[in-house]
């Protein structure tokens, strides 16, 4: 079970992301998108999800992992992602409700280059009970 | 000049089990239930299933091509309705179309639709791009 005071709350992810062009290369390539002078408008995910499972796995929150469905996919861009960003990310639990017994959390991860957020986005996660 | 209404070109990807893999590693999202056929039976599900956010990357670039580019995308944003079911040794369609719902300058909102085998897999999948 998810701890309701988790929600409301932020966590930090402990790692700081370096963003590499064979990265964006990859991505990019299973699209058929050519230009990768820029990330795709989706990459950042990469990021928010690896990141999303090292902080909402700790046991103060209780996520589990293995049996989540991702529900819903919002990103608000501030500039696009690029090769040589370092991101940090924090993990926003914004709401959490139980549904025909599945827990549904609703996520806001921030990436942060320095002091610059570059992408924000919001997943609802739906962990199957 | 950009009039609301205005229905863009449709465009169809393929999907199948080598591009599942190629997002799997791009992506870093190994769930066997888009790479191992007995996984996804054995937790109920109808075969193999695209991950939702390729099926989302795929409409991204479909948006992108409209908009001239990765970096004119703002906003973009999508519920996962419907899997995107992937049997063996063979290409699924995603099938991508959109509308222009708002214009505010050159600000632009589309409202998209992705189905796959005649079936909407995306809901409420919106995109604001600079155009």
């Amino acid at each position: 079970m998810i701890n309701p005071d988790s929600v409301g709350r932020t966590f930090h992810g402990a790692d700081q992301i370096t963003v590499t062009q064979s990265e964006i290369d990859a991505f990019a390539a299973v699209i058929g998108e050519t230009d990768t002078t820029v990330a795709p408008p989706t990459f950042s995910i990469r990021i928010s999800l690896s990141q999303y499972e090292s902080i909402l796995t700790q046991p103060e929150i209780g996520v589990n992992w293995s049996r989540l469905v991702h529900g819903d996919q919002k990103f608000e861009i501030f500039r696009p992602v690029v090769a040589g960003d370092v991101f940090t990310c924090s993990a926003t639990i914004e709401t959490l409700r139980v549904a025909a017994g599945n827990e549904i959390i609703s996520v806001r991860s921030d990436l942060h280059n320095g002091a610059e957020l570059v992408v924000s986005s919001w997943s609802t996660l739906v962990v199957r009970g | 000049m950009i009039e609301v209404g205005t229905v863009l070109a449709e465009k169809i990807f393929f999907i199948d089990r080598a591009l599942l893999k190629a997002y799997a590693d791009a992506s870093g999202d190994q769930n066997p239930i888009h790479q191992n056929e007995e996984f996804a039976l054995s937790v109920g599900l109808p075969n193999v299933i695209a991950h939702g956010m390729l099926t989302m990357a795929l409409a991204g670039k479909y948006v992108t091509d409209w908009a001239g580019g990765s970096a004119n995308i703002r906003e973009f944003s999508a519920r996962f309705i419907k899997p995107v079911i992937v049997p063996a040794d063979q290409q699924v369609d995603l099938t991508v179309v959109a509308t222009v719902a708002e214009v505010d300058g050159n600000c632009i909102k589309l409202d998209i639709t992705a189905t796959s085998a005649g079936i909407k897999v995306l809901g409420m999948a919106k995109a604001v791009v600079i155009k």
